[in-house]
């Protein structure tokens, strides 16, 4: 009974998107850049790093769709290989953020008094500086790579999560379902994951599917200035930063990446658009 | 009042403090021997020791950082940049200028064009325009700056050959930049204001005021704004802190001398002193302008600045 009432909330709110022009819109875009990436080994016709040193440089024609870079790889096939590490960078990035967020942020809502004191005070110095520059700090520090380029970004998210999901708790505190909870006994923890959370969780949803957009962002421009993922992964912040040398000759090689990241993250920030109009009770009819 | 600001300054002051210890402790355990970058790839051992002993990294954790916090918050000196050999203040005091004139005038842009964009978007609901505003802030949101900067620099320098695509000078080396900087903020501006305008649409003061037969133009600007306004007075605060940060990325596509790139540049050769500087630069940056925003709030909210004439009756 209660597992059919869930399904059912979650298909209203899967209807609900899908009747938002534009939410439809971000999941086709990202449905189909997705599944190219997934299945870039059958829709790429060159190789990751398949050279044809006499075909450099060669604008978009029918051969390579998206022309070839400065060693003559495929730049459209290297795109869709790329697609893999901007997209997984970006969802690793923003669920490890929020997840951490929603762990902190729980405990401190929930518990409150000097531990709470405590969380939020040290959140104000996390957050002391901008997430982008913290970013950049850690990414510094722990060196380029793949994995460390998630854990820089995903320090970033964590204290936005933190404070959104104790502001969401804090005005649940005194609801009586926790008093009734609390009255039958239950654990704090299970309070906290088991009663408390899924009740607060939409915003938080909502702002992790934000988050990925802008973890995408965020991860190029580090792949960009030289911090995040390095060339030759063909990471699309990182294709960027090896055809900035080039960009007054041959164009297309900075017009192309942006164009994937662009419309992925415009995808993105569609979904999520539509995910808070469908999650938002006020507009519930 | 006054309770209030002191009370903030002080903790402004413990998080620039805890700032500076963390920085300073991140870069102490930083995988790699600072003395040996600086020193160059093939300098000999002693050489290499007695850059260590000059720059006083042979002393342990807690020396080092008795001696890194003393001279910043007592002695107020931000020390010599390894690298370059000249005094960090000195140069930060250069620099900060390009980099908020960039930030202030972004800033500028972003208020105005976004209340604009936003303002016109609500006013105009469920129209086509108001889709096609919100279509151009989606589309703002979605492309990287440091892109869209690239994009400018092809168009603008390499195409026609309006703009100088590089460096300083004149007022129009920074126009690209301050337009990269502010597109994103315009974006979330706009779709704040038209979310918060749309928030108080159907308020009762506003039902009130049409009632009494007010004309539209006095409803939406002199009912409706300032109420819808508060969230985003909340949100200059953090959007100014971080097109201040967003800075390092959009001063090194366009290589332009300011705080930003100083701090890429020292990251990537090892300057610590520079680094910790920036840093804390950007901390006592983000804090101020926090506060202020946090200030000018308490000031033109009538809630909250009765809750602190209140609280100070009751001190009484």
């Amino acid at each position: 009974m209660r597992k059919e009432k869930r399904s059912s909330l979650f298909a209203e709110t899967m209807s609900r998107i899908w009747s938002n022009p534009g939410a439809k819109v971000g999941i086709i875009i990202l449905v189909i850049i997705v599944s190219a990436c997934i299945f870039a080994p059958f829709i790429a016709s060159y190789g990751l790093n398949e050279m044809d040193l006499k075909n450099m440089f060669k604008g978009p024609s029918a051969k390579h769709i998206m022309g070839t870079d400065g060693m003559g790889r495929d730049l459209f096939s290297r795109l869709l290989y790329g697609g893999r590490y901007s997209l997984a960078l970006g969802i690793c990035a923003a669920v490890v953020g929020s997840v951490i967020g929603i762990i902190i942020g729980s405990v401190a809502g929930y518990l409150g008094g000097q531990a709470e004191t405590i969380i939020m005070r040290f959140m104000d110095i996390w957050s002391s500086l901008p997430s982008m520059l913290l970013c950049i700090l850690i990414s510094a520090v722990l060196g380029a790579g793949f994995f460390n380029t998630v854990l820089a970004l995903s320090i970033g998210n964590v204290p936005i999560g933190v404070r959104l999901i104790r502001g969401q708790i804090l005005s649940e505190r005194s609801k009586e379902y926790l008093e009734a909870a609390e009255s039958i006994n239950c654990s704090k923890i299970s309070i906290m994951f088991r009663h408390l959370l899924p009740n607060v969780i939409s915003p938080v949803i909502v702002d992790a599917t934000m988050g990925i957009g802008m973890t995408i962002t965020m991860a190029a421009a580090l792949s960009y200035i030289g911090l995040g993922v390095q060339p030759p992964t063909p990471e699309w912040g990182a294709m960027l930063a090896d055809a900035r040398t080039h960009i007054l000759n041959y164009p297309y090689l900075i017009m192309f990446p942006g164009l994937f990241i662009a419309l992925t993250v415009l995808a993105i920030n569609l979904i999520g658009d539509g995910l808070r109009d469908a999650m938002d009770p006020k507009l519930r009819k | 009042m006054g309770r209030y600001i002191l009370k903030r300054l002080l903790w402004m002051m413990v998080i620039v403090f805890g700032t500076a210890l963390v920085i300073f402790t991140i870069l102490y355990f930083t995988p790699g021997d600072p003395a040996v970058v600086i020193a160059g790839g093939n300098a000999k051992a002693e050489d290499v020791a007695n850059l260590r002993h000059l720059l006083g990294l042979d002393k342990s954790y807690f020396g080092q950082l008795r001696e890194f916090m003393y001279n910043t918050f007592i002695k107020f000196d931000l020390g010599t940049s390894w690298v370059y050999d000249k005094p960090v203040l000195h140069e930060l005091v250069i620099r900060l200028p390009r980099t908020l004139i960039i930030g202030l005038s972004a800033m500028a842009l972003n208020l105005t064009l976004g209340l604009l964009m936003g303002i016109f978007a609500a006013t105009h609901e469920g129209k086509w325009y108001d889709s096609l505003t919100m279509g151009i802030a989606m589309i703002f949101i979605s492309c990287p700056d440091f892109w869209v900067a690239l994009i400018m620099i092809l168009l603008f320098s390499s195409q026609l050959g309006w703009l100088p695509s590089y460096g300083i000078g004149g007022p129009q080396y920074y126009i690209m930049p301050i337009i990269c900087s502010a597109l994103g903020g315009i974006a979330v501006n706009a779709r704040q204001t038209r979310a918060s305008i749309l928030g108080v649409f159907r308020e009762d003061y506003i039902t009130t005021a049409r009632a009494k037969g007010q004309k539209e133009g006095r409803v939406i600007y002199g009912h409706m704004l300032p109420n819808a306004l508060m969230p985003i007075i909340t949100s200059i605060g953090n959007g100014f802190a971080r097109v201040v940060a967003g800075s390092a990325v959009i001063e090194s596509v366009f290589s332009i001398p300011g705080v930003g790139l100083y701090l890429l540049t020292a990251i990537n050769s090892r300057d610590y002193p520079v680094v910790r500087a920036c840093v804390l630069f950007f901390a006592v940056f983000t804090a101020l302008s926090m506060l202020l925003v946090d200030l000018v709030y308490a000031f033109v909210d009538p809630r909250i600045k009765a809750q602190y004439s209140n609280a100070r009756r009751r001190m009484k």
